[in-house]
């Protein structure tokens, strides 16, 4: 099997065999053949009577102890994966709308207003007062408005209805899927997915679809949040891949999702005084601070942190021997990591109270006295620094320049460098005369399922030559990062003719001397409403609704219940959106058929299942030429 | 020859290994071309339970095997391996194997009028169930090397005592 096309990841998967150490991919390999049942969507164990398994085949039962059909398990299964997606993302834009709250208030010393413009244009858009108002008023407005996001209101959620078409507004009304109320919405899909309440597999798409709207608003708010504490992204150089890790310096890898915890130990590492300790302890190199995952792209995007790995190679940060400490929140840290830290010198170091890791050591941060979390943090990777042990070093000697740090903001004010006066003109423009055939968002995770890496490399190859604009986000941006292409020479390289002439005059106009990257890195995973805001934009400006854009979305190779929610609201947004794994819904024909099909009359935006990545860019480009045409462009 | 040898201790019921049975049977043997396929490909072993106990129960491939001797159209026959197989074209449905299977694994087809059994997986090195089963309670053992293993378990036990 396959494992990665990553040079850098390839070594260190070698370095694990030969040292005999468990990776995720040897461990998938354990689980081989996985269950047929759970692969279809044809388990259900939400009550005690079951668990229940329909037979695909017909040969056994065709329905559950209480009758649920396969359609109904199916939906049932679905519902409950977006809503747990949802419940993360909630928790994500919570703790951010707390944080925000306590600064406004002067109880969190730590987490000043970075970016008053954002706030500023945030308060503006949500209806909150500023004029002649004090930044701290205004900030608690906006988090205590946040926080009533959460729970049932009676008016829609303000997140989405601010940030969305108004044709998008209508269709939602239509289909009785507005969204009310963040963590009520991932409750009530509880609610009518458990023992006897809801049945209808349609009915149910629906609720499930309603609270990915939730998860969409619950993500546009933590970025929205995440800016207006850290500042918002501009474009910044970095490199990536593990050849950030440096021999002579403490390696620290941030790893997880929310830049409350490594935003601030970016911070802290400056401090010259640790850095000193650093050197005493023989890191001539000091402090290096590297990012792994989601949270990793926001340092890399506010500070220029390399990002060294990602998603389904975490373990191989680890694995080089030079690995210090690595600091963890929530989301996507794999408990595996845990073992691996005992056979090298490693502090795996958790920090949330809710995600605890058997074998890991526990430092409790809290928002009030986070520099001091954080310089403990780093306190605790410099003395592990000395019980290094030299036999076990192996770094791979990989890295690539990455340009990122494209929030919407970078992206208009790159574009307002060809027309101060209407900055969005020159895309609509190149859209228009064909030199941008339409834009990709690729979004979502690697997965031990495909070669890490490949998929994203194959379809950007085959996109980008046909002049698709592509976008990226999370752990889709980590691949993009690490492989070479958010530098000028992918965009020379690979970019067909009318996409290097646009991207060439932004970038010549911004001063890099060559064409804007390839790929444009707008975040993490968390940041995908930042895509949807450009979406948003362009679809005003021109007076049509998302549905009728030649814009796409891939997730060529999802992993998390988070990437659910993000496909399923992508697809309520209007975006026809690609799928590289089959997900566990082809149990129901039903649920298949909507999802595929149904959803495009309904709501524009539809799921390509497609694991074969050049099949799946073709039919990708195939939808954009169609949405050209409806346009009235030629192809 | 080696034979499947069931433990019923290790079966979880999770019928693994029905589907891959199932999947193998089918036309281009992947659990999504099954799933599409019309008519759906069926299985040939049957996860049972009992007074507690869960357990595949399969085809013995019997060396006097009640069922080819039933057989009144000489459909059923023995292989080079000594695995139990049908000629294509010769069944008539008339029953007699499933009526004289002492294991009852033999069943009808559920859309020919045809009996349908386990063929052994014969082009497989591997029978698709044993190498689907996720506890290895399905294993594929040498007649000569099972006798051992029971002999081993048994020394085991004293041991034990």
């Amino acid at each position: 099997m396959k494992k990665s096309v990553d040079k850098a990841t390839l070594q260190m998967i070698d370095q694990a065999g030969d040292q005999g150490v468990e990776l995720i991919w040897d461990r998938y390999e354990k689980q081989l053949p996985q269950c047929g049942f759970g692969e279809l969507g044809l388990c259900c164990r939400h009550c005690l009577q079951g668990p229940c398994r329909i037979d695909p085949l017909g040969n056994g039962p065709t329905v559950g102890v209480c009758g649920a059909t396969a359609d109904t398990m199916v939906a049932r299964g679905l519902g409950r994966a977006i809503a747990a997606g949802t419940a993360s993302h909630a928790g994500h834009a919570k703790h951010m709308a707390h944080t925000l709250l306590k600064a406004a208030r002067g109880e969190a010393p730590d987490y000043p207003i970075r970016d008053e413009g954002k706030l500023m244009a945030v308060a503006a858009r949500i209806g909150i007062a500023t004029d002649s108002r004090s930044v701290n008023d205004i900030a608690a407005d906006v988090a205590n408005l946040a926080l009533a996001e959460f729970s049932e209101k009676e008016t829609p959620l303000t997140w989405a209805a601010t940030t969305v078409t108004k044709g998008r507004v209508e269709t939602f009304a239509k289909l009785g899927v507005v969204p009310t109320g963040i963590d009520s919405h991932v409750s009530e899909m509880m609610h009518r997915t458990t023992y006897g309440v809801d049945a209808d597999p349609v009915n149910l798409l629906l609720g499930s679809i309603k609270c990915a709207l939730a998860d969409y608003s619950a993500c546009h708010l933590a970025t929205d949040l995440a800016d207006i504490l850290f500042g918002t992204p501009k474009p910044v150089v970095a490199s990536a891949n593990l050849g950030v890790l440096k021999k002579d310096a403490v390696n620290i890898a941030l790893h997880g999702h929310n830049p409350l915890l490594s935003d601030i130990v970016a911070q802290v590492a400056d401090d010259e005084g640790l850095n000193n300790e650093a050197k005493e302890a023989g890191a001539s190199m000091g402090i290096n601070i590297v990012g792994i995952c989601c949270t990793g792209n926001e340092v890399l995007l506010r500070h220029g942190v390399p990002l060294a790995t990602s998603s389904v190679s975490q373990e191989t940060a680890m694995m080089t021997g030079v690995l210090d400490g690595m600091v963890v929140d929530y989301q996507c840290i794999i408990p595996a990591l845990s073992n691996l830290a005992e056979c090298f010198h490693t502090r795996l170091i958790t920090t949330m109270d809710i995600a605890k890791i058997p074998g890991a050591e526990h430092i409790a941060f809290d928002e009030a006295n986070a520099r001091e979390t954080a310089t403990q943090i780093i306190r605790t990777a410099i003395e592990a620094f000395k019980k290094r042990n030299p036999a076990k070093i192996n770094i791979p000697e990989v890295s690539t320049p990455a340009i990122a740090g494209f929030s919407t903001e970078a992206i208009v004010g790159a574009l307002g460098l060809l027309d101060a006066e209407d900055p969005l003109k020159p895309l609509i423009d190149n859209i228009v005369n064909g030199n941008i055939a339409g834009v990709c968002l690729f979004a979502g995770c690697n997965t031990v399922k495909i070669p890490q890496d490949q998929n994203y490399l194959e379809m950007i190859k085959e996109l980008a030559a046909k002049n698709v604009l592509v976008l990226a986000t999370g752990c889709a941006s980590g691949a993009f990062a690490r492989e070479g292409f958010m530098t000028s020479e992918a965009t020379n390289q690979y970019a067909g003719d009318g996409l290097k002439a646009v991207l060439t005059a932004i970038g010549e106009a911004a001063g890099l001397g060559g064409p804007l990257p390839l790929v444009l890195h707008m975040g993490s995973c968390v940041d995908n409403s930042r895509a949807a805001d450009v979406a948003v934009a362009v679809a005003n400006k021109l007076g049509v609704d998302l549905d009728k854009l030649p814009v796409v979305a891939s997730a060529p190779e999802p992993v998390t219940e988070k990437a659910v929610a993000i496909g399923t609201w992508a697809i309520a947004a209007g975006l026809p959106t690609h799928l590289g794994v089959v997900p566990p819904v082809v149990g129901s024909k039903t649920v298949t058929e909507i999802l595929t099909a149904t959803a495009k009359d309904l709501l524009g935006g539809y799921f390509i299942v497609e694991p074969d990545p050049k099949k799946a860019a073709d039919a990708l480009y195939e939808v954009i030429v169609e949405r050209r045409k409806g346009l009235g462009l030629s192809a | 020859m080696t034979r499947i040898y069931v433990n019923p201790e290790r079966c979880t019921g999770c019928k693994t290994c029905e589907l891959a049975c199932a999947v193998q049977h089918s036309k281009d043997k992947t659990l999504l071309g099954a799933i599409t396929q019309t008519p759906p490909p069926q299985k040939r072993l049957y996860v049972e339970t009992a007074g507690g106990v869960k357990m595949p129960v399969l085809c013995r491939h019997c060396d006097e095997a009640p069922c080819l001797n039933s057989c009144i159209t000489g459909c059923l026959y023995k292989d080079d391996n000594g695995y139990v197989r049908r000629k294509k074209g010769r069944c008539i449905g008339c029953w007699s194997c499933i009526m004289s299977c002492p294991f009852g694994v033999i069943s009808q087809d559920n859309h020919q009028h045809i009996a349908v059994k386990c063929d052994r997986c014969h082009k497989l090195d591997v029978p698709a169930c044993v190498d689907a089963c996720p506890t290895k309670a399905l294993q594929l053992v040498e007649d000569s090397e099972l006798p051992k293993e029971v002999r081993h378990s048994v020394v085991l036990a004293a041991a034990g005592s």
